[in-house]
């Protein structure tokens, strides 16, 4: 297990040095000079952006701004933003905002999608399994900000049940919409592919045996059935924390959320390099991280992993 | 048999009794007209049509039957167990004088395990992955109403993992099925079937994924097992000399009907029906015990063997020669630094005559198949030659070496595997034919129905695509393709392995003719000697990558000189039958 | 006890029994039939899908979006742009205007006509740059092994490690016109690794076949085998994961393009008037039913058939 998490480690090094350096890239090679185009109409005097430029150190090469911003990441010393933030100032006030809608997202997901697939697998042809399936394609082809906007202007204008924004300080409750609609596509890819393994092993030869044994039929789902059923679905979970990021982007405009995602969306809005490199690799390294996590967890549900 | 295995019962109360004691009259299990059909897209399919049967108490039957015949089928029906849309349509199966069909779930549910037991057949794919063997033993304890603390089902775990033959049970019963090879996770599936104490226990092929020595120790030790606990046990398997050996009343079925059924010894001596009396020609394990009986009667079995010839002569020259033939394998372990070098072949020598059958027998592991890979130059060896004709293949220039490719050619044993699904029969046919630019678009297409002439398909065959072809079929193929560019030697990696009995004995006689026809060269590859009798002149029998035994068929059945050939011979099931010739 | 056990008398109902030959007849083992016509696993899928209804529906849903991204004008004599009029601005639907006027005066029904080839031409061409460059990579990947796989491999997971709206909005806020060829190039440039990693593996499954073994023994060149043999076997999963990326690739490029920076403005799509459509969510929501409506029926089409075609072809579907 010790040798499968360090192996594990070792390989997220060079993917976090070449997704950083990618980014850092692409903003990198945007045309047009940053420094000029701030202080309005006017423009800066030509000692202060000088002066600018050093600080961010834009008059050197490319990798050596590389290697600046790299040490930036692990001093936690992210730079300031143009108009004179701290980076890391934003990053802590927009990151729990992301990762409580985030969080709320994945558990109305996985429990929902974990529970009706189950549900429908062990129904399988049956008429709420083939109601559940059509469902869940519809949903699938639902753009999450159609998804919002439909909810914003059904339960949100005309039902008046909920928030249709969740503004600056958002609580339990304002999150809630924008949690379910972050939530939607990946609850129905959950929800499918637990139905199809489930479909799969209440086929495979091991249930059979355990049912021969004389396990009750709630004893053989809940230990053979289901448990096995997981563990695709983790490796789902961590490639969705991918979209749940990138969702929160869509999902944080359209609700006006400050988080990591609205932030970012500003950033672009306004062409802070810094900021948008930042919140990138913020999303990146949690996107990392969370990956790490999932397939710690992979090797808890599968024992035949941490032999691999 | 000699070994006794000390029996403890979990429950005081249900202590096992003897089966001498049992009350003999009323059989244990009685199955009568039994029908079961599965609903498909295109209609329902009779998988078993009108099955009787019984078993006594501590009695042992055996169902046999090649794939698709229902005999498992008829054994999960007993447990309500069949797989998809499978339902009982008629019938009755009783059992204890209790009527089985149209239990309830509960009802079920109470009498597997405990009444009932299973050993399934795939060792590989019915332990549960994700837990420790020890939790899956104890699941089935809890499930059939084992009274006893935590620490008191660990023991009765470890007990039992002992008792079915696990040497340091407590630990292994910690460890995950992964960690073992196949015959010790079946060693924890007869545990489990066993752990309750059932009357009878199912024993669906519970060692036809497994090495033949392995095999044999298993049976032999469930047999033992069994018979002290007074368990009946219904046999289900392919091999009528395996179920022979192991049961005193033989139910022989074919296309879900019972074609013959009796007292073992009495069906396989004097087998009535045409189905039963073809099964009995072509088991392998029975064959070649008929060749041994032949032979110890003095009898010339010239007739019996498909024509092999008993001498190689001397003048015959030797197409390939291995010499100190040697392949290792870099292995990276899971921790850094962690290589180790597998010698998969060890120095081995041997010499296939023109126009002879060399066999290479082996369980698995024994490094045969990288041999024949070796000899079919998709393996480099690490060390040591291979001569062809008296040429060394690793000094010929490219060139040679791919004309070398047309005069040596391989038949693998997965008939599903070994033809392309995208490519029709043709195709396959014809690919070899094209790739070495031999003749035109026509005379090619000439050359293909000559080929499937040769392996006895209709040369319509060539329109069709491998998923409409029986197992046999494909077979037939992949040597019509093995066959096309006329080579001299073929490699047969455990060619027929795969197939139903009735289907292997023809391919085995297809190929002993073109053999005879062609002057073909066979290397044979295989794990099961009792084929090797039906069609090899010389053999090899390998063990952890060297070559223990080399000598003519007659000699190595006849006189083993190794322990370990001796074993192998012992294992091969209906060893220990009386046969008449 | 074996030694014995054939001595004793058989026990009520178990002597010897044979069937009637008549009662059950042993024919040729292993005849072939000859009579139907021969089945190609396509040929068999294709019959499978067309049992299907769900086939149907969704073929015909592409097929509609299809042509009207083609053809749109035949379909309205309205035009998307030229004949808008800011008087006619938020016109509800009358004979006219079938749908109605959205904020500018232009003809909803005419503008989610026009708004559809945007969306097919960015989700066909993403696609089409997705497998080439995907199966390309994944399939030197799976085949060649060793240090190639493991470089490629490792360069997937990089690009795998940036989720690809990100990367797309991260460049595209630096790209100066975003044509849909100029979108479609941004989404394919870190959409890719996914149908890498399904080549990868199918490749690897496949080319361990019996029959890939048997062309080596051939004599035949490894990328003649990759090219002949593997990759037309490798061909299903990369199909099936295709069709569904269709889908997703026009919905990452709507919600591109309703965030502001996928397409430019001046090209009609879905996502652009949806965009417009939402500074009067709370007064005309209706606006924006249509071009959403269209979205979801056009993506809906071809996940709907991603869904068919993966059970027609699924080996382990097919065998039941």
């Amino acid at each position: 297990m010790l040798w499968y998490l360090g192996r594990r480690l070792l390989q997220v090094i060079p993917v976090f040095l070449g997704a950083t350096l990618l980014l850092y890239a692409l903003v990198f090679l945007r045309p047009g000079d940053p420094v000029a185009g701030l202080g309005g109409e006017r423009g800066l005097p030509e000692a202060v952006q000088q002066q600018i430029r050093a600080q961010f150190h834009l008059d050197q090469p490319f990798f050596v701004q590389y290697l600046y911003y790299l040490k930036g990441i692990f001093t936690f010393d992210l730079g300031d933003t143009f108009t004179g933030r701290p980076v890391a100032e934003v990053v802590v006030e927009a990151l729990p905002i992301t990762f409580q809608l985030a969080l709320m997202a994945l558990a109305i997901e996985t429990i929902f999608g974990i529970g009706f697939g189950l549900f429908a697998g062990m129904r399988k042809g049956k008429f709420f399994d083939s109601s559940v399936l059509v469902l869940s394609l519809l949903l699938i082809a639902l753009p999450t900000f159609v998804t919002g906007l439909v909810l914003q202007i059904v339960v949100g204008v005309r039902l008046d049940w909920l928030p249709v924004t969740a503004g600056r300080d958002p609580d339990f409750i304002s999150l809630l919409m924008p949690a379910v609609v972050l939530a939607t596509t990946s609850f129905a890819q959950i929800l499918r592919l637990t139905r199809t393994s489930v479909i799969e092993n209440v086929t495979a030869d091991f249930v059979r045996t355990a049912r021969a044994k004389g396990l009750s039929r709630d004893k053989v789902t809940s230990r053979h059935v289901l448990r096995n059923s997981l563990i695709p679905v983790v490796t789902f979970i961590g490639v969705d924390l991918g979209n749940l990021m990138t969702g929160s982007i869509v999902v944080e405009g359209i609700f006006n959320i400050r988080g990591v995602g609205g932030t970012l969306f500003e950033a672009i809005q306004r062409g802070e390099s810094v900021t948008i490199v930042t919140m990138s690799t913020v999303i990146v390294l949690v996107y990392i991280v969370a990956n790490l996590l999932v397939d710690l967890l992979y090797a808890v549900l599968d024992p035949r992993i941490r032999y691999a | 048999m000699t070994t006794t295995i000390s029996l403890t019962d979990g429950s005081t109360e249900d202590a096992p009794v003897p089966a001498e004691k049992r009350e003999d009259g009323s059989p244990l299990l009685e199955i009568r007209d039994l029908q079961i059909s599965f609903t498909t897209a295109t209609g329902t399919v009779d998988a078993v049509r009108g099955v009787d049967l019984s078993v006594y108490p501590g009695q042992s039957v055996a169902i046999v039957g090649e794939s698709g015949s229902g005999k498992s089928t008829t054994a999960h029906a007993i447990i309500d167990l069949l797989p998809g849309t499978g339902k009982v349509t008629g019938g009755s199966i009783t059992f204890g004088g209790r009527e089985l069909v149209g239990l309830n779930r509960k009802e079920t549910e109470d009498l597997r395990g405990s009444e009932i037991g299973l050993v399934p057949q795939d060792p590989m794919s019915n332990l549960n992955p994700v837990w420790r063997i020890g939790t899956q033993i104890d699941e089935a304890l809890v499930a059939n109403g084992f009274q006893g603390s935590k620490a008191e089902r660990t023991a009765r775990v470890a007990e039992l993992l002992g008792e079915a033959g696990l040497p340091d049970a407590t630990r292994r019963a910690r460890q995950y099925p992964h960690e073992f090879s196949g015959g010790i996770r079946q060693r924890a599936l007869i545990a489990i079937g066993l752990a309750s104490r059932p009357k009878l226990l199912i024993a669906d092929e519970p060692t036809s994924a497994l090495d033949v020595t392995v095999q044999k120790k298993i049976l032999d030790h469930l047999e033992v097992l069994t018979a002290e606990l007074g368990t009946a046990v219904l046999f289900i398997t392919h091999d009528l000399g395996l179920a022979a050996e192991r049961a005193e009343h033989l139910i022989v079925m074919y296309k879900g009907k019972i074609v013959e059924s009796g007292p073992a010894a009495q069906i396989l001596q004097d087998p009535q029906h045409e189905y039963t009396k073809r099964l009995v020609a072509s088991a392998p394990s029975l064959a070649s015990r008929r060749i041994q009986s032949a032979h110890e009667r003095g009898t010339e079995a010239a007739d019996l063997l498909a024509g092999h010839a008993d001498e190689v002569e001397a003048t015959v020259s030797d197409v390939v020669v291995a010499k100190d033939l040697t392949k290792v394998f870099h292995i990276r372990g899971s921790r850094p630094g962690a290589h180790s070098d597998f010698t998969a072949v060890d120095g081995i020598d041997f010499a296939l005559p023109k126009g002879h059958t060399l066999a290479l027998v082996g369980e698995s592991g024994s490094g045969k198949s990288t041999a024949a890979n070796m000899v079919l130059g998709l393996l480099e060896p690490t060390s040591g030659t291979v001569l062809f004709d008296g040429k060394d293949v690793a000094k010929m220039s490219r060139k040679e070496q791919f004309a070398l490719r047309r005069r040596v050619q391989p038949v693998f044993q997965n008939p599903y595997g070994s033809l392309d699904p995208t490519y029709s029969v043709f195709r396959s046919i014809e690919e070899p034919l094209a790739l070495h630019r031999v003749g035109d678009r026509k005379s090619r297409e000439a050359r293909v129905r000559d080929l499937l002439d040769m392996v006895s398909l209709p040369q319509a065959t060539m329109r069709r695509f491998p998923n409409e072809l029986s197992g046999g079929q494909r077979q037939r193929i992949a040597i019509a393709r093995a066959l096309a560019l006329e080579p001299e030697v073929l490699v047969l990696d455990e060619a027929v392995s795969a197939l139903d009995v009735l289907v292997q004995a023809q391919i085995l006689t297809l190929l002993n003719d073109l053999q005879a026809e062609l002057g073909l060269s066979y290397l044979f590859i295989t794990h099961d000697l009792a084929v090797v009798r039906q069609i090899a002149d010389l053999v090899a029998v390998m063990k952890d990558g060297s070559i223990v035994e080399h000598a003519t068929t007659d000699e190595v059945f006849d006189n083993p000189q190794q322990q370990y050939t001796q074993d192998l011979l012992a294992a091969i099931p209906g060893a220990s039958l009386e046969i008449g010739g | 006890m074996p030694e014995n056990r054939y001595d004793k008398a058989p026990r009520p109902g178990q002597g010897h029994f044979v069937a009637a030959p008549e009662d059950v007849t042993v024919g040729v083992v292993d005849a072939v039939s000859v009579d139907e016509a021969p089945t190609s696993m396509w040929r068999e899928a294709w019959r499978d899908m067309s049992h299907r209804p769900l086939f149907w529906i969704s073929a015909f849903m592409i097929l509609v979006v299809v042509v009207i991204s083609i053809v749109p004008g035949a379909f309205t004599s309205l035009l998307p742009r030229s004949g808008c009029e800011l008087g006619s601005s938020l016109l509800p639907p009358s004979s006219e205007h079938i749908f109605g006027t959205d904020r500018n005066g232009c003809d909803i029904y005419a503008r989610t006509l026009f708004g559809a080839r945007a969306s097919v031409l960015v989700g066909v061409l993403t696609t089409s740059f997705v497998v080439v460059l995907g199966t390309t990579i994944g399939a030197i990947a799976g085949y060649y092994g060793g240090w190639t796989d493991t470089i490629l491999s490792r360069i997937t997971d990089v690009f795998f490690a940036v989720p690809f709206v990100l990367a797309a909005i991260v460049i595209l806020s630096i790209v100066p016109t975003r044509t849909s060829l100029a979108v479609a190039l941004v989404l394919a440039s870190f959409g890719w690794t996914t149908i890498a990693r399904i080549t990868r593996g199918a490749v690897l499954s496949v080319k361990n076949n019996e029959f890939v073994t048997a062309s080596k023994a051939l004599g035949m060149s490894r990328a003649a085998i990759l090219w002949r043999h593997v990759l037309p076997n490798s061909a299903a999963p990369i199909i099936v994961y295709s069709t569904v990326a269709l889908g997703t690739f026009i919905v990452a490029e709507a919600t591109l393009t309703f965030l502001g920076i996928g397409l430019d403005p001046s090209t009609v799509s879905w996502g652009g008037d949806l965009s417009t459509g939402r500074s009067s969510i709370r007064t005309n929501p209706d606006i924006m039913f249509y071009p959403a409506a269209a979205l979801a029926f056009t993506v809906l089409g071809f996940i709907m058939m991603g869904d068919v075609v993966r059970d027609a072809l699924d080996p382990k579907a097919r065998k039941r």
